[in-house]
């Protein structure tokens, strides 16, 4: 069988949840590798076995990950030649599609980047994606080199297949020109102890109805274990960080149950979350575009609403 | 410093977005279009680099005729010269290809600086700048929310998922700009009339040596097998809350169907 080369994700070893998914779908089309780059390939080792990694090229080069994505492209470039995989995972996010961009001009190979599916076809995998704000659905596949493909979250229900990987050093030489734009410096977020808002299944978002107050939103959030988004004009106007915009300049994020509190739904906006599988939303005007994508909506002012429906979930769930 | 700024002709997101059921490619021409939006950020970085120092500014598109109308936008913003790469091979290219012919383009103008938008707002794969940077060999700096130039050296704040991290490189390089880094300013009238003086230059693949087989939809690297569109949401339920019991109402649903 062929092997299918899978970029891990992770934090010092802590593998996301997207990992877990690239390798389901990895095993669909061959016999996932997982590459690993940076410490903590022990720590990450479980989880990779879990979902079927057959086997684990761990890169541990600190040149890797003092610079920008270039490095992290020549690795896989370098890994690929070895392996000669039939596909490339990588996920969808910023740092992933840059890798992904720079290797499909290294490896001359077509690329398709926010698969939110991906099928084995006959001449190689099958994605699809959602476009055009959510509007269209478009199957598509890479018809030149090795398929290059970056998936989005929620692409796929991890599914486990237990395996014990073994893991293997891999030398990569990095070229200089690879390590030209240099990271100064790095602020971590502050955790909030919330579901992210990529991989969340619940997400409870504010928008300019809140008038700034965010509270009631995360109240909500809280007492369904959801995460909270934000629209870009709540962001724009400095109330909630942009790492928490929904929308086309934020995350699209398609959760089994959207709340949108205050959000008015412009295309921009449901260009990120037209896709979740419920809808629903709280505004306070009955002719509000939102209204036209809920399950359940409630024309009302939010700051009544969201209190009243948050002590009742409480109450509930004791 | 000659900046260069890469600007995209897209479908205007707001009217009717489709494709050509000929061959699945995006339809641009029998649509409205405009400037993608997303680079006018990228126009707005450019101006105020040149306004701090001592730069010409040229914006660079590849498209069809209407394509123009990107140029126009970003010399009525205040570019300094346009260049549009218009040829009918480059009819269906993906990302690859577009990023060739962009990398040829941008030799051949000599930019220490190319600026991008965060991605186009109808492929939204963010992936040109990238492609650009590698095939031209410069150093990338991408998604910058925050632009500081200072002298050679180009830094960026960049707010990732988990982190806001400071980048730096030295020009020649590729900077690609996300729609938290300015306020784009709008043409002003003076601006509108002083476009039409300034010179807009038209190339074919054939000013920049690239073969008509090296681009477009017969040599995409990627093909679209099939484009559905997405089946309207049903109709869902709306209730008022004058009496309050909106809440209530709200959460018998959420309950109904198993959020709780
Ligand atoms: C290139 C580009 C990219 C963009 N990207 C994004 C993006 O990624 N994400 C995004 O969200 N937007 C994006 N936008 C902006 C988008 O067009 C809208 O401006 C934005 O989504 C509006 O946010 P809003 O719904 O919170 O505000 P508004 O449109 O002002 O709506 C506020 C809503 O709140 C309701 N309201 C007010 N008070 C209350 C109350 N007390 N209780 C209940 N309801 C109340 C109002 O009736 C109204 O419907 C983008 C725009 C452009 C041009
Ligand atoms: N046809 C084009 N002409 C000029 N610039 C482009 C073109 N396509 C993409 N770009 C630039 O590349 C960026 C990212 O595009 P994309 O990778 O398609 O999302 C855009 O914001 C533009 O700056």
């Amino acid at each position: 069988m062929s092997n299918v080369l899978v970029l891990v994700d992770h934090t010092a070893g802590k593998v996301r949840k997207t990992t877990a998914e690239l390798l389901t779908i990895a095993r669909r089309l061959g016999e996932p590798v997982a590459v690993f780059i940076g410490e903590g390939v022990q720590d990450a080792l479980p989880a990779l076995g879990q979902y079927g990694a057959t086997k684990v090229v761990a890169l541990t080069n600190p040149e890797l990950t003092q610079f920008l994505v270039a490095p992290k492209a020549e690795a896989l470039q370098q890994v690929a030649a070895k392996i000669e995989p039939s596909a490339i995972l990588i996920s969808s996010n910023a740092e992933g599609k840059e890798i992904a961009a720079r290797l499909a001009v290294k490896l001359d190979s077509g690329l398709i980047t926010d698969a939110v599916d991906v099928a084995a076809g006959d001449g190689g995998p099958v994605t699809t994606q959602s476009v055009f704000a959510g509007n269209y659905t478009v199957q598509a596949k890479v018809t030149h080199g090795t398929p290059i493909i970056t998936v989005k979250p929620n692409a796929a229900t991890p599914e486990a297949a237990e395996t014990s990987p073994e893991v293997e050093e891999f030398d990569v030489s990095i070229s200089d020109l690879a390590k030209t734009a240099r990271i100064t410096e790095s602020k971590p977020r502050e955790a909030t102890g919330r579901p992210e808002l990529t991989e969340a299944a619940i997400i409870v978002s504010g928008g300019r109805g809140t008038g700034g107050d965010f509270g009631p939103v995360e109240a909500f959030a809280d007492s369904l274990g959801a995460a909270v988004g934000a629209s870009r004009a709540a962001v724009d106007s400095g109330w909630y960080p942009h790492a928490y915009q929904v929308g086309q300049t934020g995350k699209t994020v398609s959760p089994q149950l959207y709340v949108a509190a205050g959000i008015s739904g412009a295309i921009q906006h449901r260009a990120g979350m037209q896709t979740s599988k419920t809808i629903v939303a709280i505004n306070k005007d009955e002719e509000a575009p939102i209204f036209e994508l809920v399950d359940f909506g409630v024309v009302g002012d939010l700051h009544k609403v969201l209190p009243a429906a948050t002590e009742e979930v409480t109450k509930r769930k004791s | 410093m000659k900046i260069v700024v890469c600007a995209k002709f897209v479908p205007d997101a707001t009217a009717d977005r489709r494709f050509r059921p000929e061959d699945n490619t995006v339809d641009r021409a029998g649509v409205d279009g405009l400037l993608s939006e997303l680079d006018e950020y990228a126009v707005e970085t450019a101006l105020t680099v040149k306004e701090a120092g001592d730069a010409e500014v040229t914006v660079l598109t590849v498209g069809p005729e209407q394509a123009a109308d990107a140029v126009k936008k970003g010399l009525q913003m205040g570019a300094d010269a346009g260049v549009h790469v218009i040829d009918d091979a480059i009819h269906g290219s993906d990302a690859v290809a577009t990023s060739l012919i962009l990398s040829k383009a941008l030799a051949k103008l000599e930019a220490d600086l190319v600026v991008f938008g965060m991605g186009s707002t109808d492929g939204s794969m963010g992936v040109v700048p990238a492609m650009v940077s590698e095939r031209l060999g410069l150093p990338a700096v991408t998604l910058g929310s925050e632009v500081t130039v200072d002298g050679q050296t180009v830094r960026i704040r960049r707010d990732g998922d988990t982190a806001s991290d400071t980048i730096e490189g030295t020009l020649p390089l590729v900077l690609s700009v996300s729609d938290q880094a300015n306020e784009p300013r709008y043409p002003s009238f003076k601006g509108i009339m002083a476009a039409k003086k300034k010179p807009v230059q038209t190339w074919s693949l054939a000013d920049l040596e690239i073969s008509p087989d090296q681009v477009g939809g017969s040599s995409a690297w990627t093909e679209v097998v099939e484009v559905t569109a997405r089946p309207p949401r049903s109709a869902g339920t709306i209730v008022a809350d004058e009496d309050g019991s909106g809440a209530a109402q709200l959460v018998e649903f959420l309950s109904t169907n198993k959020f709780l």
